[in-house]
């Protein structure tokens, strides 16, 4: 078969599986586009930013664990993708990203639109190829694909110049049927004596505790994970990434863990006596002050990338490997040594977290006649019945919808944690639709997010994507808010967005449908409302309480068991 | 503590940057950085010289390790092993100085490799504290110029850093 490196491009992808890719054309790209134009296989979906596209791909990624696509043109094109770029590195999400360069001879030379994107997104991506020689673009695309969606994932970002994709010069192509690379060999099984070594010190444990990350999600070692702990009968906490990777509404579950994370979890971290980590990466949310991070603790930790063990925390038992088949040796482990933990250390520790989970952190003021935030996810979780895709943006409602929608699944819970990315949550709401076309599709979201990725409101009507918006309006950038109550004496510098758009009419003009909500009362009916239209996007619109916090909260530098709870909690000295 | 680590890495276009770029956003200290291909043209091999705590240098070996171009690297620092720098020192040599400079190179071992009425260019080899200690012997005044090519280094024995 002889193609042109535009065909070669499109064929690769065919080649890869690829069903959707996110684009945005100029021209560099145009060549590709033709090609695309010419085929129905790998469909097309045009956003109207190119920070839509990345994070609409990173939706689809992360919700159905196969790479995302997309498709941008040279120097804006290319530099507008970069924020998406840089949001799916942070949280170890499989991207292809192909980038339209100026053509090999201009190169260098500040060409119209020239930007240089593999030097730009060198820190964030997981590895990026220039290619110069129609010859390697099949092979470009085959090392892509693997080296993304392998090991730890990440975004791949390939740069093509526009003189390589020529529709005049074509050349033989086959797709090789596989790659190997002597630089990049990911680990998969980890060491057995390692393995051996976590075991003895889990099954000699008083004061366990499990604390499971995205890696649990990016691994799909959700079933894994689920049968060690159930069989331990330990307790688990999950990071923000790794909401899902253990059903929320079981006993076991203590909650998210961190700065806002539930009492109950992070009191359990403080007093445990064996942690194992399981692919999480102790990042600053979550540890807190390092120096009284689980002090009394012996931890064991599980990850596919061996930089991030003993990063910020100098683990005991470092096990480097894939989390599903090193979850799944640990079990075999376990029930062939008949062995159990001490049943009675267990009953007492059990029993003290009990008494931390009776101070029910995550109450609210239920009688208040404004809207509460926490209210709204509440019920949105009900009518859903948990089970419901849900994308955030970034702010408190990300904080609220991650306290109080429980996640059983993985995959469900779509969320920039990493880079902290507002405007993620639309787009990638859009992308998620497109993967599970009959599953409901939340983003839950907040007046400033939105207007960041605002813009794919017309994506979502012209692909029929029939996302629930449901926008969490304090009038605040109420994160930024909050930090300005607690640590600037109320000092609320330019966190108030004075003048909002009409976001019900703002929903009619881009053909949706809009709703204003401002009453507690309200709130179930608009949501079950909404959720009947099945086949539209709702835009609802609710007027939340500006003056609420998100709580607890472990201030930056302190340590976890030196929350600030909700005010109105009493702390019985005893829990303490 | 300071560390000679020794990389190979694919003789690509880009893969330096990786490497430098990484020391740079992660705040890495960099003394010295020497890169050259190999025998095995598909190959370069560089040497970085660096401190830090031992668990600063466990997280540069960790993040070298995890760029794609890296194909190898080993800490020479933790083995035997034989380091070397060459240093070109252009000096003011006039009159009853001439002497003098060429008696200094020569206790260093020094090369006089160009001569000019006024001046002479030096080559010396060796670990770095040696040839600090040559500059340190030269008249600060007598100094025109100094090129040094950074650190690079071999293990000892019959141990090798090959793919
Ligand atoms: C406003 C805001 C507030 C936040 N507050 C909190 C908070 O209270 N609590 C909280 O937890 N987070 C919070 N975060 C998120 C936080 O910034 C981090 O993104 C998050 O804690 C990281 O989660 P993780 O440790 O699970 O790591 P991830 O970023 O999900 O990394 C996954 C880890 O697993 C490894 N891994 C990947 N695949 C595999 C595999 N197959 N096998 C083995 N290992 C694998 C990776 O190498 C990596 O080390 C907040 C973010 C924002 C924006
Ligand atoms: C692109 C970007 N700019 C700035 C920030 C810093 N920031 C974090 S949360 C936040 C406020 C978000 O406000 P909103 O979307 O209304 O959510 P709320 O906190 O009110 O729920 C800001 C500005 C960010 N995370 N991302
Ligand atoms: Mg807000």
């Amino acid at each position: 078969m002889e193609l042109s490196g535009a065909e070669i491009v499109v064929q690769c992808l065919k080649d890869e599986g690829v069903e959707y890719i996110f684009g945005y054309p100029g021209g560099a790209v145009l060549h590709i586009y033709d090609a695309l134009f010419k085929q129905d296989d790998v469909k097309h979906i045009l956003v109207r930013h190119e920070q839509g596209a990345t994070h609409a791909a990173d939706g689809y990624a992360r919700s159905t664990g196969k790479p995302g696509v997309v498709l941008v043109t040279s120097g804006p094109g290319a530099t507008n993708a970069v924020t998406g770029i840089a949001t799916a590195y942070m949280d170890s999400i499989p991207l292809v990203v192909i980038t339209g360069q100026v053509p090999l001879p201009v190169i260098g030379s500040d060409a119209f639109q020239e930007a240089d994107i593999v030097g730009i997104t060198r820190p964030c991506v997981k590895h990026n190829f220039l290619v110069k020689d129609i010859h390697k673009l099949a092979e470009t695309f085959k090392k892509a694909f693997y080296i993304a969606t392998t090991g730890r994932p990440g975004p791949v970002v390939i740069d093509i110049p526009k003189d390589v994709t020529d529709p005049n010069v074509k050349i033989p192509y086959e797709y090789p049927r596989s790659v190997s690379l002597r630089s990049y060999n990911p680990s998969v099984k980890g060491h057995p004596i390692q393995i051996k070594k976590a075991v003895e010190l889990m099954l000699s444990a008083r004061r366990p505790m499990i604390y499971s990350g995205g890696g649990v999600i990016l691994g799909n070692a959700a079933d894994e994970l689920t049968t060690l702990t159930r069989l331990l009968d330990f307790p688990i906490t999950n990071t923000l990434m790794g909401l899902g990777g253990y059903p929320a509404t079981d006993r076991q579950f203590v909650g998210m863990l961190g700065m806002h994370g539930t009492y109950e979890a992070n009191m359990a971290m403080h007093d445990c006596d064996v942690l194992l980590a399981v692919g999480a990466r102790f990042d600053d949310r979550v540890t807190g002050k390092i120096a009284e991070f689980c002090p009394g603790a012996k931890i064991i930790h599980i990850d596919v990338d061996p930089a991030s063990i003993s990063k910020t925390v100098k683990v005991d038992i470092p096990i480097v490997g894939d989390v599903a088949p090193v979850l799944a040796d640990m079990i075999e482990l376990i029930k062939t040594s008949g062995r159990t933990p001490d049943a009675e250390a267990l009953k007492a520790w059990w029993a003290r977290i009990g008494q931390w989970r009776s101070l029910d952190c995550l109450r609210y003021d239920r009688s208040s006649d404004r809207i509460k935030p926490q209210f709204v996810i509440e019920q949105l979780w009900e009518l859903t019945r948990g089970d419901a895709f849900v994308a955030s943006d970034v702010g408190q409602h990300q904080m609220w919808a991650a306290q109080y929608y429980k996640f059983d699944k993985p995959r469900r819970w779509v969320n920039s944690g990493g880079l902290g990315t507002m405007g993620f949550g639309l787009p990638a709401a859009i992308g998620i639709k497109l993967a599970h076309p009959q599953e409901e599709v939340i983003c839950i979201t907040g007046e400033a997010s939105i207007q960041m990725c605002i813009q794919e409101l017309a994506t979502a009507l012209q692909y029929r994507t029939p996302v629930k918006i449901v926008n969490l309006n304090n009038g605040y950038m109420g994160m930024v808010r909050q930090w300005q109550e607690f640590i600037y004496e109320s000092r609320y510098s330019h966190s108030y967005l004075e003048t909002l758009p009409d976001f019900v009419k703002l929903a009619e003009a881009y053909g949706h449908v809009g709703m204003r909500i401002d009453r507690p009362a309200d709130v179930r009916p608009a949501l079950e409302e909404a959720l009947k239209l099945k086949d539209r996007t709702v835009f609802m619109d609710f007027l939340t309480d500006p003056t609420e916090n998100v709580y607890p909260m472990v201030e930056s530098g302190k340590a976890h068991h030196e929350m600030r709870l909700a005010p109105g909690t009493a702390v019985d000295r005893e829990l303490a | 503590m300071r560390h000679i680590i020794s990389v190979l890495l694919e003789n690509e276009s880009g893969a330096l940057s990786r490497v430098a770029g990484l020391f740079s956003a992660r705040g890495y200290n960099i003394e010295s950085l020497t890169v050259a291909p190999t025998q095995d043209p598909t190959l370069s091999r560089m040497t970085i010289v660096t401190s830090g705590s031992d668990e600063i240098i466990e997280q540069i070996t960790k993040q070298l390790n995890k760029l794609i171009d890296v194909v190898k690297l080993v800490d020479l620092s933790e083995s035997a092993h034989i380091e070397r720098e060459l240093m070109m020192v252009k000096v003011r040599a006039t009159n009853g100085g001439r002497e003098e400079v060429k008696r200094l190179a020569d206790i260093f071992r020094g090369n006089i490799i160009d001569v000019t009425p006024t001046s002479y260019v030096i080559e010396v080899t060796g670990e770095k504290s040696k040839l600090d200690a040559f500059l340190q012997a030269l008249r600060d005044e007598d100094l025109i110029e100094v090129v040094r090519s950074g650190t690079t280094g071999i293990l000892r024995g019959e141990r090798g850093l090959h793919v």
